[in-house]
This record gives structure tokens, C-alpha cells and sequence, in this order.
């Protein structure tokens, strides 16, 4: 049941104020972090949270990223439900967590504001932290305003703590972007939330009353098996996302789906971006048509697991896809995106032109006109019938 | 260990505690520890003990019966350290090659 209009407090949030009210509506038992920019509202508007008697959770004020993390773990193994928030190198300084984390299922959300790494050391967006954990087992969602960052990040308990799932979970908007700008957020009532998301249960956890040992030692003979386990339970998160976001859009209307797709139908030049790109790709998909260029939009979500036959098919048809990417995988055949959109079309009948644009590095600004200047490239491109392996744009060279 | 991955429990959770003795790492030893009674505190009048403390598989196995005291080891989990005939201070230990 849609939940009524005169109960939503509707207010301007910044995308960090927003996932910390979606923290605190969580009901959190747990909270480790350590502040760093454009993260840190979060966790601050958190504590005043925890400081006022808000919340009822434990708030541990931890010596660095990599004892954040680590708390989560621990907190996360004696059945809490447990969120952290980071960026750049405070997301590095956790990495070998990170991949405990997920190893050992622990349905952790951490909230991360995308924010370059060093050096030289930059504080504003790209997609670089995101695109270094990549590989650590956690789910990545990547969204584009402050109100689905609140959605996502209230979503992300109910998704990371199924039993099917039982992974942690990244909720990443751009640093700045979407972390320091104020947006119109509608918030859902509390009991709503408390409804929504239950009391944790967790499929097993750490009970003096009934030993158990986490995290031990596996060699040779039993490492495989369990990588096994995880990478079955990953690539079951997009199904199981599906369910939990019906049953979110049915208190608030609100759907975003793995990707969002705009007036991709009939074109042939299609843009595939991922968090605040997607408003400004959309945008000149508008002016570009109004002049007559078919273009259309993927905003991808989910970017791990990724949706590969969702995605083929959402790009098959057109003509050329052009990624857009806030990220270097330095020596790499192609950019993480684009690696992946290649990957999920190399199996398909439908095979568009793939044209990777790295954009935005180190909150380099990407306005409209860099779309514009990499869709002009691509309808040349189409001319020629080829395409160079990358290239980057908006950089002067 | 013949076990597939659905069959074990997950995210490699020891859920039986204490079931390291199912894990027998006697066949680790390339050296065995050999007592002899004769100068063994021990065997002379219960004390001492030292073998005992120090063995981090505790596979030394000091027994007492009707005042008579008798020394084993528990060749299942001695992994051949050394640590006891290192310890030992009347050097009632010594190692031979397997």
C-alpha cells in the first residue's frame, strides 16, 4: 500500500544528509567510520543523531578506515545491522576488509561519497574508489540523486540481509556532486521504514552460549569451495534486488531498476553512464534529438553484479554506445565500464559500436557539451566503421 | 574433504566447536620426541612438568596411578616441534628422525 501524501516529510537534503536520515531510519544497532571528505555528513549528522537520543545505536569513533571496517565485521558476526560510510583513501585504507567483508557474508552497507584517489590528492568526484573495490564481493549501487541515494540506502538492508544475498553492500553518489548538493527529498515515516526493513535476522552469528569461529583459515583444500558459495550468491543479486525494489515502489511509487533506460527504443547513438551523469546525459539526449540525432540513455545502477544480458539487450539495437566513465584502469583494454559493456556484448547477435570516453577525472566538471563533443566523435566514428580502444575527454591536450 | 560447496557451511564458519582433534596433524612430524625415564622430575616425584606446559599440542600426556607416575606421548597430534626436549631441564628428551 502506497504510503499517503500528508505523511511524507518531504525537505531539501543534501545526498549525505539524505543517506543519513535513511541511516537513522534504519535503526541501526552499530556505526564505525572515520571522517573524510565528501563523506563526512554523513557520519556527522549521524553522531548529532546517536548525541540527541535519535537513534539507539552504538556509534564507535574508530583511529582509521581500516578499524571501521573491521568493527563493521565484528559487529556485523554477533547479528547487528551495521553501516560505515567512506571515500577515496579511506575506502583504499580499508581494502583488505573489504574483501573480509564480503568473504565472510556480512550484510554490511557502506555509503560512499566518490571521491578521487592520490595523488596528487584531489577531493572531488570521479570514480576511481568505486573501481578499486570492485572486485571485493560487495554489491555496487551507484545513484544519481539524494532521493534515491535515501532509497538505495534504506533498500540496501533489505537486500544485503536476505539469506540468499548476505553481502555488503556500496551505496556511492558523486562526491559534491550529489553529497554536498541540496536536492528535494521526500522521506518515508519512520514505522514505514521499520516496517519495510524488520529486525535483522541473522542466518548465523557469534553466540558464547553456542560457539561458533568466523573467518578461520582455509587452504587448498577448502578456499575454492567457498568462493564458490560467494560468487553463487552475487550473481543471484539482481533477481533478488528486483523483489525488494517492488515491494519499496509500492510504499513510495519510486522505481530505478538495475539501470534506467531513456528513449533508447529508436536510437542509434546511445550514452551509458553511471550516478550524476545520467541527469546530464539525459539532457542532451533531449537537444541532440531536437536536432534531429537519435540519442538515448543508459544510467547504470547496479554496478556489480552486472546486469550483462539486461544491458545487451537494453543497447543492442542502436547503432553505437558511447561510454562515459569517470575511471582509468591505467594499461587496461578499455575502462571498467567499458570493459564490461564490450564483455556483455561479445556473446550477443546485436553487437553496437562500443566508444569509451574516460571523462572527469579528479571532479574534472563533465557539462553538457563533453557529451556532445563525444557523440559528434562517435557519429564519425560510425562513418569510419571503427573506433579507437579509448580516449579521453575534457582533458587539454 | 570430499565435501561441494553447497554441502559445507558457509563462508567457511567453523560451527562444531573443538573439532580441531578430528584434525590429526601428527603426520606434520619429521622428528619424534623420545623420553627416557631415568633422569625425569617426573617420573622421579610428579614434578617439573615443563614438557607439558610448553607443548602447544598438548601431546604430552603425564598420567598418576596409585602413586606410580608414567609418561606418553599422543603421537595422533605431536607435529615433532622440538619445544619439549628444548625445555626439558634434565634433558630426558631427545629427537630422532622419523
Amino acid at each position: 500500500m502506497s504510503v499517503s501524501k500528508d505523511k511524507i516529510k518531504i525537505e531539501g537534503l543534501t545526498g549525505d544528509a539524505a543517506i543519513a536520515h535513511a541511516l537513522k531510519q534504519a535503526d541501526l544497532d552499530v556505526l564505525a567510520a572515520y571522517p573524510i571528505t565528501p563523506q563526512t555528513i554523513i557520519v556527522e549528522d549521524y553522531q548529532r543523531f546517536a548525541a540527541d537520543g535519535e537513534v539507539k545505536a552504538r556509534v564507535i569513533p574508530v583511529e582509521s578506515e581500516h578499524s571501521a571496517m573491521s568493527a563493521c565485521v565484528g559487529a556485523s558476526a554477533v547479528g547487528g545491522r551495521v553501516a560505515t560510510a567512506s571515500a577515496s583513501a579511506g575506502l583504499a585504507l580499508m581494502w583488505e576488509i573489504l574483501y573480509c567483508a564480503a568473504s565472510m557474508r556480512m550484510p554490511i552497507v557502506f555509503t560512499v561519497a566518490n571521491r578521487a584517489l592520490s595523488a596528487p590528492i584531489n577531493i572531488h568526484n570521479d570514480h576511481s574508489d568505486g573501481m578499486g573495490m570492485r572486485d571485493s564481493g560487495f554489491i555496487q549501487l551507484y545513484c544519481q540523486s539524494s532521493q534515491e541515494a535515501y532509497d538505495t540506502t534504506i533498500m540496501a538492508f533489505k537486500l544485503a540481509e536476505r539469506h540468499d544475498v548476505l553481502l555488503p553492500v556500496m551505496v556511492g553518489i558523486d562526491g559534491f556532486i550529489v553529497s554536498h548538493n541540496v536536492e528535494r527529498v521526500e522521506m518515508l515515516p519512520d514505522d514505514v521504514v521499520t516496517k519495510f526493513l524488520g529486525v535483522r535476522e541473522p542466518f548465523i552469528s557469534l553466540d558464547p552460549d553456542k560457539p561458533i569461529t568466523m573467518g578461520p583459515l582455509a587452504l587448498t583444500d577448502y578456499y575454492f569451495e567457498f568462493k564458490e558459495q560467494q560468487d553463487e550468491a552475487i550473481m543471484g543479486v539482481g533477481e533478488a534486488y528486483k523483489e525488494v525494489e517492488e515491494e519499496f515502489t509500492k510504499l513510495t511509487g519510486r522505481k530505478y531498476g538495475l539501470f534506467e533506460t531513456y528513449k533508447t527504443d529508436d536510437a542509434d547513438i546511445i550514452i551509458l553512464a553511471m550516478s550524476s551523469m545520467g541527469g546530464t546525459a539525459k539532457v542532451v539526449a533531449d537537444a541532440m534529438r531536437e536536432k534531429g540525432d537519435k540519442v538515448g540513455v543508459v544510467r547504470l545502477k547496479m554496478f556489480r553484479p552486472f546486469p550483462t544480458k539486461e544491458i545487451a539487450k537494453a543497447i543492442g539495437k542502436a547503432k553505437a554506445v558511447a561510454v562515459f566513465e569517470k575511471a582509468m584502469s591505467f594499461g587496461a583494454a578499455g575502462h571498467p565500464l567499458a570493459l564490461e559493456v564490450r564483455t556483455a556484448l561479445y556473446e550477443a547477435k546485436e553487437r553496437p559500436m562500443v566508444v569509451n570516453f574516460v571523462v572527469g577525472l579528479g571532479g574534472r566538471d563533465v557539462p553538457p557539451m563533453t557529451f556532445v563533443d563525444g557523440i559528434e566523435k562517435t557519429k564519425e566514428y560510425l562513418k569510419k566503421g571503427e573506433a579507437p580502444m579509448y580516449e579521453t575527454l575534457g582533458v587539454r591536450k | 574433504m570430499s565435501e561441494k560447496y553447497d554441502e559445507i557451511p558457509i563462508a567457511g564458519n567453523i560451527i562444531e566447536p573443538g573439532n580441531s582433534e578430528k584434525y590429526k596433524t601428527g603426520g606434520w612430524r619429521a622428528e619424534r620426541p623420545i623420553h627416557s625415564d631415568e633422569k625425569c622430575l617426573w617420573i622421579k616425584n610428579g614434578t617439573c612438568g615443563r614438557c607439558w606446559i610448553f607443548c602447544p599440542d598438548m601431546a604430552v600426556i603425564l598420567t598418576e596411578k596409585d602413586g606410580k607416575y608414567s609418561y606418553a606421548y599422543n603421537y595422533d597430534f605431536c607435529k615433532g616441534c622440538g619445544i619439549c626436549a628444548k625445555e626439558c631441564p634434565t634433558d630426558s628428551i631427545h629427537m630422532e628422525k622419523e
